[in-house]
């Protein structure tokens, strides 16, 4: 369990003086995670996206450590060679320093075309940490459908109309695919669990290889919210079961670190989001069905994966 | 110097350099006809001949997005690849060119696809001309591995500080076992020296940079113009790096070999091995009493403009052989760029062109010999029917 107090001693590696939204859930994944880190050197790396964006704006940088960002589908890759440099010059004793390495993307440089370049790091074993900033859609181009977007949400790319109920498809269970890896640490978390999260972040940069977080990242401007509300519909999420909280050690143990007293309905969740709007009008009353019953299956299965 | 003459493929030959040249990090990906390269470099790393650490990685874009990281970290680097590699590797190669990073690269010449093909032609780098990289052509698996070496020092020079791509000839250079001159591993150390890097890297985390910020409209611009001053300077730099190399080895590598030249009225330009095959028609019309000679550029990137006019102002006329099309209407990319270099020159000689050779088709003796036939008979009649040609393709 993270301490506070502790905590509060660490260094800011991230701003003051990124230019990100006020509001935005990526610079809280991000603070968060690097107190994980604690005082260890560090350097990080992020795929293209608002975070890249915002935080590296030329002749400006709010990273105070080493950062790298390349391109947007290979943060993985680019942070296997730094990762690698770095136990080359190590082993030839040219470095002395034990330094730890994270890297971002959100949910596009992720799920989609990043997918990839992560896998192929996970597979060959680069001890570095990976956080997706999971905020369902590619916010930075103005809100187009993700692999990540849940079902009924209206993006650019796949608007309510019409004759459309926003995107049609299941969102992709990422946390699932990455634990097929079987790397060494693999756990999904939120803004709105600090503790949970920066406990998950320290454990991530203690594994001897990978490790993934898929932390989820509200964006209001593609949620369409008020932006003071974001911790509160991330807490939702979580109290819904949308988004459990749950860790897996090496591909195969799983465990569940918060079970609601009362699991809310989903429509809690939905209805403080103007993306799910059109839901909420008659004639939808089966779609909203059936993302309850997809929740409910998937947090059934969680438990029972849990249990064995 | 103890002379070591073994048989060796030009992929091998270049692995051999990569061995001796012990780079810190090498990030490949298989590709023929390239994947040689990587396969013997990979049991060099697997003999623990080599200290590398190698990243089998599961794409050439995680390849060169590996070599960024590495490279931007502080480590030496080296990747290979071939044709559709080089394709995939596109919008990294650009970056890594951006970032100024001295990555070596080997680059086994093949058609690009489509349609697939997986012989020899220079579709694959002519293509990445643009990127930034400097580019260098071999005439022989002798001389990729030459360049391999050669490219270390010509990236790595702080007044340079950009990319290289060592081109060789894909099957016909990189698959046929020729004798190579293998130098001593330690003068090869010795020549290309303990890496420092000339920037502040990742690993130096008590003064912590940031690597591929966003560059808005307010500095874009001045970082590409950067890019370009960094290769004017490579031009004047590399003769230097070129002729240490030529003493320390005992060779005579030049940026722009001219064979024959000294009184030659006729002249082809090509690059790479098909060069091998002109000396020979060279040296047979020479013996016919023709004033034959060739011109062989060893960089295309940067543009050897000043060498070039030097070369071609001793003709009346040259004939541009282009292993890559440029679909423009006006020729091959070779003979775009000679045709703009050659217009400021006060000797201008006429000039043609000929795409040959895609997708690896044979050029023989007598394709070559044509074509000297052509000029010869331009410069009688002084009429040219076609600016444009094509060798050996069915019409």
């Amino acid at each position: 369990m993270a301490n506070i107090k502790e905590l509060s001693k660490l260094p800011e590696r991230l701003g003051p003086g990124h230019r990100l939204c006020s509001g935005c859930g990526a610079s809280i994944v991000a603070r968060q995670v690097l107190l994980g880190a604690g005082n260890s050197a560090l350097v990080a790396g992020c795929a293209t996206g608002c975070f890249e964006v915002a935080t590296t704006i030329y002749p400006y940088t709010a990273w105070k450590v080493p950062f790298i960002h390349n391109a947007f589908e290979n943060a993985a890759a680019t942070m296997s060679g730094v990762e690698t440099a770095y136990r080359s010059l190590k082993k030839q004793g040219k470095i002395k320093k034990d330094i730890k390495f994270v890297t971002f993307g959100g949910d596009g440089g992720t799920y989609d075309i990043g997918l990839q370049s992560l896998s192929g790091a996970l597979e060959r074993g680069h001890n570095f940490v990976y956080v997706c900033y999971d905020n369902g859609a590619y916010m930075n181009t103005g809100i187009q459908r993700s692999g990540a977007t849940p079902t009924g949400a209206s993006t650019t790319t796949a608007p309510a109309g019409k004759v459309s109920s926003g995107k049609p498809q299941l969102r992709k269970d990422l946390t699932a695919i990455v634990a097929a890896h079987r790397i060494p640490y693999v756990a999904q978390c939120s803004i709105s669990n600090w503790n949970d999260l920066v406990t998950k972040s320290q454990k991530a940069f203690d594994a001897k290889g990978p490790a993934f977080l898929n932390v989820m990242a509200l964006c209001h401007r593609g949620w369409r919210f008020p932006q003071e509300n974001g911790v509160a519909i991330a807490k939702t999420a979580v109290d819904t079961c949308f988004w459990p909280l749950y860790e897996i050690e090496n591909g195969k143990k799983y465990k569940i670190n918060y079970t609601p007293k009362e699991k809310k309905p989903i429509t809690e969740w939905l209805k403080l989001q103007g993306r799910f709007k059109h839901l909420f009008k008659p004639g939808n009353e089966e779609i909203l069905k059936s993302i309850q019953q997809d929740v409910d299956d998937e947090w059934e299965y969680l438990l029972k994966r849990s249990a064995l | 110097m103890n002379k070591k003459i073994i048989p060796l493929t030009g992929d091998q030959a270049v692995a051999e350099a990569m061995r001796q040249i012990e780079p810190d990090v090498v990030a490949a990906y298989p590709i023929t006809p390239q994947t040689e390269i990587v396969m013997t470099f990979s049991q060099f790393v697997a003999d623990g001949r080599v200290k590398t650490e190698m990243i089998p990685v599961e794409s050439e874009h995680s390849a060169m997005s590996a070599c960024v990281g590495s490279a931007a970290a502080g480590a030496r680097t080296m990747t290979a690849t071939s044709a559709n590699g080089l394709a995939l590797m596109w919008e990294i190669v650009y970056i890594a060119a951006s970032m100024r990073l001295p990555i070596v690269m080997p680059v086994v010449n093949r058609a690009l696809s489509g349609p697939i093909n997986i012989h020899c032609d220079h579709s694959d780098t002519m293509g990445a001309r643009d990127s930034g990289w400097i580019q260098i052509y071999a005439e022989s698996g002798r001389e990729a591995y030459e360049h391999a070496i050669l490219a270390v020092r010509i990236a790595e020079h702080s007044g340079i500080n950009l990319p290289v791509m060592v081109c060789q000839d894909g099957f016909i250079t990189s698959h046929s076992v020729e004798g190579v001159e293998l130098f001593d591993d330690a003068a090869v150390k010795k020549f290309i020296g303990e890496y420092k890097p000339n920037m502040t890297t990742l690993l130096d985390v008590d003064n912590p940079v940031t690597y591929g910020p966003i560059d808005l409209q307010d500095f874009y611009f001045e970082h590409k113009r950067q890019q370009t001053e960094a290769m004017k300077n490579a031009i004047d730099i590399i003769p230097g790096i070129m002729n240490e190399f030529n003493k320390a080895f005992s060779r005579d590598l030049k940026i722009v070999e001219e064979y024959m030249m000294d009184d030659a009225e006729a002249s082809i330009v090509v690059f790479s091995s098909t060069a091998g095959t002109a000396k020979f028609v060279v040296d047979s019309l020479r013996a016919k009493g023709v004033k034959a000679g060739l011109v062989r550029p060893c960089l295309f990137r940067p543009f050897p403009k000043e060498y070039i006019i030097k070369a071609l102002s001793k003709v009346k006329i040259a004939a541009v052989l282009d292993r890559a099309d440029s679909f423009s209407g006006c020729g091959g990319p070779v003979f775009s760029e000679i045709r703009s270099a050659m217009y400021e020159a006060k000797q201008k000689p006429e000039l043609i062109n000929y795409i040959f050779g895609l997708g690896g088709r044979d050029i023989f003796p007598n394709d070559i010999e044509a074509v000297y036939k052509d000029m010869s008979g331009i410069l009688k009649t002084g009429k040219i029917s076609n600016r444009v040609n094509y060798i050996g393709v069915r019409e």
